[in-house]
């Protein structure tokens, strides 16, 4: 069963310059959350702290708490490497593996975690690709390469990889920017069939996306060149996108800036 | 009214075009040739001998104007000691290479280590010989050996392993990293699993360069393996023979058989670098991810 997220007083920083100040917000388990806003001003560096990705870059820190079902990640000796098991992610660029089949790139986070049966990784296998739209696209070429895939299929492949670890939330970072609208228009519907299973968060610049699939929507923006990032208004995405309570997110959705 | 017209190609013009083109055809010309007669001189002057004698038997009881006699011996020390260096250097310098990418990130540690494998990749190769000379044969008093020859081989082959192995894993783009991490991958796995492989075929390739650069050094070998016209297959143990020692040996002698010997035993030389080149291209291509398409 999926599980609550609950974010209170986050920081992160590169080195010396913070990135994103004082960030609070719950989401709900098996809803999905639009992150939205400018460039630059801190969406995907926040959804990188939710799976402690953030701190994969050199020099990277995070400062506040992140409570899953209760439990901080950043709490003392907890292991990244578990957090992002119960916490998976999508990128903006299809990154499917190039040295590895269709099907090893599915199986890649069960085979790189441990050995399991052949039988059972065939059907984990399986129904991630049926999970992710792609089974009937791929199932009489899983021995080929990841990389021969298009572009669309290549990101379902990612989500299919992602999915494959049984996470409890699927992070998505501007997972259709690099693609045309069918490909886009299939990921959306499988955000909306995923939904019964993981809580996703998704960040995009485009807001018809935001407006289709998600139920609520975080705006961010920051107050100036160089200044931190901050979530201006949290609210649902009906609301937010027909009466919001701040001027900056009525100027951004209506495009009168960013 | 406008300063843009359309105009033919000046006389001028295409005359500079061909004295360039011209310069650079010969250009090529001027580095191909030696490259080419080099080879031809080889083949030439080295098939002659280049029988099954030769490469079947060693020097052992041939007097200075005797016929026949061959390089087995000097082949069976070279595979033997080019196999033993890079089992000393591959590993030590794959593991420098992924220490200096992977972990090093342009630290304190690792700048001084790229700092020494630049001045090490500068040592001329009689020097490495010398030092095992003067330390493992002269300090701790072991034997000429070919492992001692291994040895200096391998002070040579270590920084051509690292720069070229810290190239590739420097190409190997960051979303696969973080693809690996994202999936709850630990690190070392992410490297052994996704970053290994991806850059497999450009360390292979790295590590023949290294392979066929050491291959052909005759002054760490005379240095350290001493001669013998004798087969010994024990390079832990007494004096062995390298191809390139054979063809130095065989040269300075006075007679045109033994000039014949050296010829085919650089042949031989130049056959086995190629040989091992194709069986590295042969595990890319097998290892190549494009081969299913």
């Amino acid at each position: 069963m999926s599980q609550q997220i609950q974010v209170s007083g986050l920081d992160a920083y590169y080195g010396r310059h913070k990135a994103i100040e004082d960030i609070s917000m719950t989401i709900e388990p098996n809803t999905i959350t639009a992150f939205i806003g400018p460039s630059g001003c801190g969406k995907s560096t926040f959804l990188r702290t939710l799976n402690r990705m953030h701190e994969v870059i050199p020099g990277a820190r995070v400062e506040g708490k992140v409570l899953l079902d209760g439990e901080d990640l950043y709490g003392p000796g907890v292991e990244p490497v578990s957090v992002r098991r119960m916490i998976g992610m999508v990128f903006q660029r299809p990154n499917p593996f190039p040295t590895m089949s269709i099907y090893e790139n599915v199986a890649a986070g069960l085979r790189l975690n441990g050995r399991r049966s052949k039988s059972e990784v065939d059907g984990i296998v399986e129904t991630s690709l049926k999970g992710a739209n792609l089974w009937n696209e791929v199932k009489d070429r899983l021995g080929k390469p990841g990389a021969g895939l298009s572009g669309g299929q290549q990101q379902r492949l990612c989500i299919a990889r992602a999915i494959a670890v049984r996470p409890e939330v699927l992070l998505m970072d501007e997972p259709c920017s690099a693609l045309d609208p069918i490909s886009t228009l299939a990921i959306e519907d499988l955000m909306a069939e995923l939904k019964s299973k993981f809580t996703i968060i998704i960040v995009t610049h485009n807001m018809q996306q935001a407006a289709r699939v998600s139920d609520r929507t975080a705006f961010f923006n920051l107050a100036g060149q160089g200044q931190p990032g901050r979530v201006i208004e949290m609210d649902d995405t009906s609301r937010i996108f027909t009466n919001p309570s701040q001027k900056a997110t009525e100027d951004y959705i209506t495009g009168r800036f960013g | 009214m406008t300063t843009h017209t359309i105009r033919r190609v000046s006389a001028a013009r295409r005359l500079k075009d061909r004295l360039v083109q011209t310069l650079v055809y010969l250009a090529f010309a001027v580095a191909v040739i030696p490259l080419i007669s080099v080879l031809w001189l080889v083949i030439k002057n080295g098939l002659a001998r280049f029988d099954l004698d030769f490469l079947t038997h060693s020097m052992r009881g041939i007097g200075a104007r005797d016929v026949g006699g061959g390089a087995y011996h000097a082949i069976l020390g070279t595979l033997e000691q080019v196999l033993l260096a890079s089992l000393i250097s591959v590993p030590i310098g794959l593991l420098t290479a992924i220490y200096l990418v992977e972990y090093g990130r342009g630290g304190r540690l690792s700048r001084a280590i790229s700092f020494f494998v630049d001045v090490m990749t500068g040592i001329p190769s009689v020097v490495a010989g010398l030092f095992v000379l003067a330390f493992w044969v002269l300090a701790l008093g072991m034997p000429f050996s070919g492992f001692a020859g291994a040895l200096a081989l391998s002070i040579l082959m270590m920084p051509t392993v690292v720069r070229s192995t810290e190239e590739m894993l420097l190409l190997v783009p960051n979303d696969l990293r973080e693809a690996s991490y994202a999936l709850g991958v630990p690190k070392w796995r992410t490297i052994v699993k996704v970053v290994l492989p991806t850059a497999f075929t450009g360390i292979v390739t790295g590590v023949m360069l290294a392979i066929a650069r050491v291959a052909g050094e005759t002054a760490p070998l005379m240095l350290t393996v001493f001669f013998t016209d004798s087969i010994n297959s024990d390079p832990f143990s007494g004096p062995q023979m390298g191809l390139p020692l054979y063809v130095f040996d065989q040269a300075r002698r006075p007679t045109d058989i033994a000039i014949d010997r050296a010829w085919t035993g650089a042949l031989t030389l130049i056959l086995i670098v190629m040989l091992l080149n194709l069986v590295a291209r042969l595990i890319a291509w097998w290892r190549s991810p494009a081969r299913g398409r």
